[in-house]
């Protein structure tokens, strides 16, 4: 189980609740559990997010392996200019 | 070979140098082609006509008097682009009003003539029937409950349950941790204050511009100027129902961007005028249009909340962000509600956003889209915290500065930063122990941006005479070919000129994501150095069947394989030269390429110090000093990375002294042209000082983090900061304009007058 | 409208076009001429990429008619390097990485030109207000000072050893 949180706006998505216990070894895996878990996150997580992992920042890699005591966030989309 | 992640400081002998610019004799010679430097044979001329009203329902557009006229071969109108409801659907709305026109500027229909002359003539005789609705401009107005609604199906997201009325507020996010009224509880000074923004425009000096040219057979070839021509082929095939193997985008030279050409405006136009006309169509916009029609950025209300212990501990940070994206949703609000306190280390925090739409053009990103703003309020209450607990305002923000291992206020824990080492490079600059005269102030303040990588593809072919020609698919905006050529020249161990970099067109290279987020420099470069390592493995392997020996016994150094280790045997080195001219003959075109998606971009922070002196009798501010401390990784040129650092401070400077969107009660643009639109000019400022640092970034092989963006974060709140100081009034309102602080000034006159 | 037949120099070379009578200088450079060097920016005088020469005077050719060209004489910034070689502000502007994007460069090159032609050793305020007709929005105009000014000192010294 990898402890992942929710960052950014996504909090105002899953009734104020901030972390869940997700079963994945991969940042696609991790998605695809969290949108189990919380399905009105679900369109966001598809739309395309960005995943922190020990603070490196992930926007298409969903292949990413993640170990199970990594520290793991879920951003919104994010763009530069 | 393993891609050597670690960063390899003093190892380098190109990287780090300044040569000139592969584009450079083109550039100053006039010989460079940009977005509207290109012609076609039998080319029509379009113009687009554009909707007067801020908000009003299109009855009806009747085109027939403009087709009859002779010259004109094609009008368009929403009609010639079918409707659709995907992630395409407000690009679609935007490049061509449906029922309503959304703003001032707004297109409703175009032409395409074979003189400029009759194509004016033919906008004059389309006849549109406009039913004028009730607009609304400004952020605050536009969340008011009786505020004239926009789009009668917009419902907030992001409140629970969801809405049953129509807002213009198309979400509402919240996010944060600790507990922040224990935090202010435990502040022995706690300030709160509202600041306003101003919409600002990027300001590129070339306007919008394309050539389009559509056959018979559907296949289509653009020319444009843009930030990113792949992602102009897949949207504006998408929107013309193309397949995308049919449209060839070439990215000519770019004159700007700033984010403002990371969308798509008139090349969805232009194509469908010219599939219509079956000619080439040229469509350029003019500054008006730029203005009035393009993506200025959000104008903005921040309420910021920020509590601090008198040793300088700052205990809370608390926003409320109201930023108006114009008339589609998209605000860059969630950007700067995450950036706001970035560059604290805070354990209570609090954060409410709203994502607002009004009748204005629909936003585009502009340079860290969201952050200067937020920057702006946060460092604006930072200063005053100094003031009031009487401490240094660079000892204050050393000490609650974000370092490695500090967990974020928006959430991941910080990888190695360099906020600390650019606040010491401003505290030890001899800028800061300048003495001031009177009517001048210094202001300080701090900037972070995320930074971005994203899809990169480059090829990089070894040419049988030695040299590289080296294809990148991302628009060069500030001279990233340089940085490419020197990143290859090093991996190669060849001279910097024997490396020639193009950005190539859609039909050449695989996907790239827009030259945004800082990225090229970081994600193209990471490309190259793959692409070049590649090429290095198939050229040891060349020179290892050259040999007879096996290709792990062939090592690359100097620009040569080598044999090297026990069984290699003694070969004179073979130099990339020599083994180019074998090519042909010992296996044919020896080419590196890397195709992947760059991550871990990590970020940049900035401190920045300017120093004004402010005219008591007309409230015109003068920039009397200003240093750029900034955290780029590693410098691969770094005269282009001070010129990025520079350039971001003057736009920056703009932003908080003139340039602002000035709207009519009709809402209509009241400035839009450069005349009235104020962007700052050689005798507004002063030499802008640079201090490099380099922190390694440890997710690119030399180190390297993106610079452009995070140069726009901190100026708004330094320059306002130091105008405060000068004035003793604090000014929370942009821009600063001379009208604006001298009524500040006199309103204080006047106060104490009356004492 | 008629078109109207001129004859004027450009760059040296004697050159004949036709034009509208309300068709700007500008455009008879870009779209008749192919002289695409300078810039249309905003089409009013305010930002300066469209700077040339007329008659030895600087002007903004988006302010000028074509027709005002006849029997004139006009300097763009095709005809700044003499052949192969460049003229020293040019060669100034790429040493100092003067230039960004490059669309606003033609038009601070034949302005800075324009400049050195009759003050010869500016004072760095004397090149900021000279220049501030012409808008760059990328390099804060710190290098490009540094270019000018650069350039400058290198002709006088070329001056004063011929």
């Amino acid at each position: 189980m990898v402890q992942v949180r929710l960052g950014g706006s996504l909090q105002s998505y899953s009734g104020g609740r901030g972390s869940f216990e997700i079963e994945g070894a991969t940042i696609g895996q991790i998605l695809a559990g969290l949108g189990e878990a919380c399905p009105r996150l679900k369109p966001l997580l598809e739309q395309g997010v960005a995943v922190a992992v020990d603070g490196q920042i992930y926007r298409g890699s969903l292949l990413q392996p993640v170990r199970p005591d990594a520290e793991v966030f879920i951003l919104p989309k994010l763009a530069g200019g | 070979m393993p891609l050597d992640q670690s960063a390899k400081p003093n190892a380098f002998s190109k990287v780090g140098t300044r040569p000139l610019r592969p584009d450079g004799i083109d550039k100053v010679t006039g010989r460079a082609r940009f977005g509207a430097d290109m012609n076609a044979p039998g080319m029509l001329i379009g113009r687009v006509l554009r909707s007067p009203h801020a908000h009003a329902r299109i009855r009806s557009i009747d085109a027939s008097e403009a087709e009859a006229l002779p010259g004109v071969k094609a009008v368009v109108t929403a009609a010639d682009f079918p409707d659709r409801q995907d992630e395409f659907r407000d690009v679609l709305v935007n490049v061509m009003a449906r029922d309503k026109a959304l703003y001032d500027g707004h297109a409703v229909a175009a032409v395409a003539a074979t003189s400029a002359g009759i194509a004016r003539k033919a906008l004059s005789l389309i006849k549109v029937d406009y039913e004028v609705l009730p607009h609304v401009i400004d952020v605050e107005a536009a969340m008011l409950p009786d505020a004239p609604i926009l789009h009668d199906t917009m419902f907030t997201k992001g409140v629970e349950p969801t809405p049953t009325k129509p807002s213009n507020v198309a979400a509402r996010l919240e996010f944060g941790r600790g507990d922040v009224a224990a935090g202010f509880a435990e502040a022995d000074v706690v300030i709160e204050k509202t600041f306003r923004t101003e919409a600002t425009h990027q300001g590129y000096i070339e306007p919008h511009a394309c050539l389009a040219s559509v056959g018979s057979d559907g296949q289509g070839e653009l020319w444009v100027c843009t930030q990113g021509h792949f992602m102009v082929r897949d949207t504006c095939a998408a929107l013309l129902g193309m397949d995308i193997s049919k449209l060839r985008v070439t990215a000519s030279e770019i004159g700007g961007g700033f984010g403002g050409k990371t969308t798509v405006f008139i090349e969805p136009v232009a194509l469908a005028l010219s599939r219509k006309a079956g000619r080439p169509v040229k469509l350029v916009m003019s500054r008006g249009e730029v203005f009035r029609a393009s993506g200025p950025t959000a104008s903005t209300s921040i309420r910021v909340k920020m509590g601090i212990r008198k040793d300088g501990r700052i205990t809370a940070g608390e926003a409320e962000l109201k930023y108006q994206g114009g008339a589609f949703p998209g605000s860059p609000v969630e950007m700067g509600a995450m950036s706001a306190f970035a560059c604290y280390e805070l354990e209570n925090v609090h954060v409410v956003g709203y994502d607002v739409v009004t009748n204005r053009p629909k936003q585009a990103a502009y340079r860290a889209p969201g952050a200067p703003m937020s920057a702006f309020a946060v460092e604006g209450v930072v200063n005053d915290l100094a003031e009031r607990i009487g401490m240094d305002p660079i000892d204050l923000r050393l000490k609650n500065a974000a370092k490695e291992g500090t967990r974020s206020a928006y959430g991941p824990t910080f990888g190695p930063i360099g906020l600390i080492e650019t606040l010491k490079a401003v505290k030890s600059h001899p800028h800061y122990k300048k003495k001031l005269g009177p009517n001048q102030g210094r202001g300080v303040a701090c900037g972070f941006w995320f930074n971005f990588g994203g899809q990169t593809c480059v090829s990089l072919n070894i040419n049988i005479d030695g040299t590289v020609a080296l294809a990148v698919g991302t628009p060069d905006i500030g001279g990233s070919r340089a940085s490419m050529c020197l990143m290859a020249a090093e991996e190669l161990g060849i001279p910097y000129d024997r490396v020639r970099a193009i950005i190539a067109d859609t039909s050449s290279l695989g996907f790239n994501d827009v030259t945004d987020g800082s990225r090229v420099t970081f994600a193209s470069g990471m490309a190259t150095i793959k692409a070049a390592r590649d090429a290095v493995q198939k050229l040891c392997a060349r020179a290892a069947a050259i040999w007879g020996i096996p290709e792990d016994a062939v090592v690359w150094e100097e620009g040569a394989a080598r044999p090297a280790g026990p069984n290699a045997g003694a070969f004179p080195p073979l130099t990339l030269r020599e083994i180019a001219a074998m090519a042909p003959k010992t296996g044919g075109p020896i080419a590196g390429h890397c195709e992947f998606n760059a991550e871990n971009a990590g970020p940049s922070f900035a401190s920045h110090l300017v120093d004004v002196e402010v005219d008591p009798e007309t409230g015109r501010t003068t920039v009397l000093r200003y240093l750029v401390a900034q955290d780029a990784g590693k410098a691969v040129h770094p005269a282009y990375v001070e010129g990025q650092f520079q350039g971001g401070a003057a736009q920056g400077v703009g932003w908080a002294l003139n340039e602002e969107y000035i709207y009519g009660a009709d809402g209509r643009l009241q400035n839009p042209g450069f005349l009235d639109y104020r962007i700052p000019v050689a005798s507004d400022l002063p030499m802008i000082d640079t201090v490099i640092v380099e922190v390694p970034n440890p997710g690119h092989p030399y180190g390297v983090r993106g610079v452009g963006e995070t140069s726009i974060v901190p100026p708004l709140a330094a320059v306002a900061n130091a105008v405060s100081h000068a004035t003793g009034i604090r000014f929370t309102e942009l821009p600063m304009s001379p009208p604006r602080v001298l009524h500040a000034m006199d309103a204080r006159r006047m106060a104490q007058a009356a004492e | 409208m008629a078109a109207r037949h001129v004859r004027t120099t450009i760059n040296g070379d004697a050159v004949e076009f036709v034009c509208e009578a309300d068709e700007a200088l500008l455009d008879v450079l870009r779209d008749r001429l192919a002289l695409t060097g300078a810039k249309e920016g905003c089409g009013t005088g305010d930002c300066g990429a469209c700077s040339v020469m007329l008659d030895d005077r600087l002007v903004c050719s988006c302010l000028v008619l074509g027709v005002e060209a006849e029997g004139r004489k006009i300097e763009t910034i095709e005809g700044m390097a003499r052949g192969g070689e460049l003229h020293p502000l040019q060669r100034k502007f790429l040493e100092h990485a003067a230039l960004q994007c490059g669309i606003c460069t033609p038009g601070f090159l034949v302005a800075a030109r324009a400049l050195l032609e009759r003050n010869p050793d500016p004072t760095e305020t004397e090149v900021r207000f000279w220049l501030a007709g012409n808008l760059c929005r990328c390099t804060g105009y710190d290098k490009i000072v540094r270019a000018v000014m650069d350039a400058a000192a290198e002709l006088r010294e070329g001056r004063h050893a011929a």
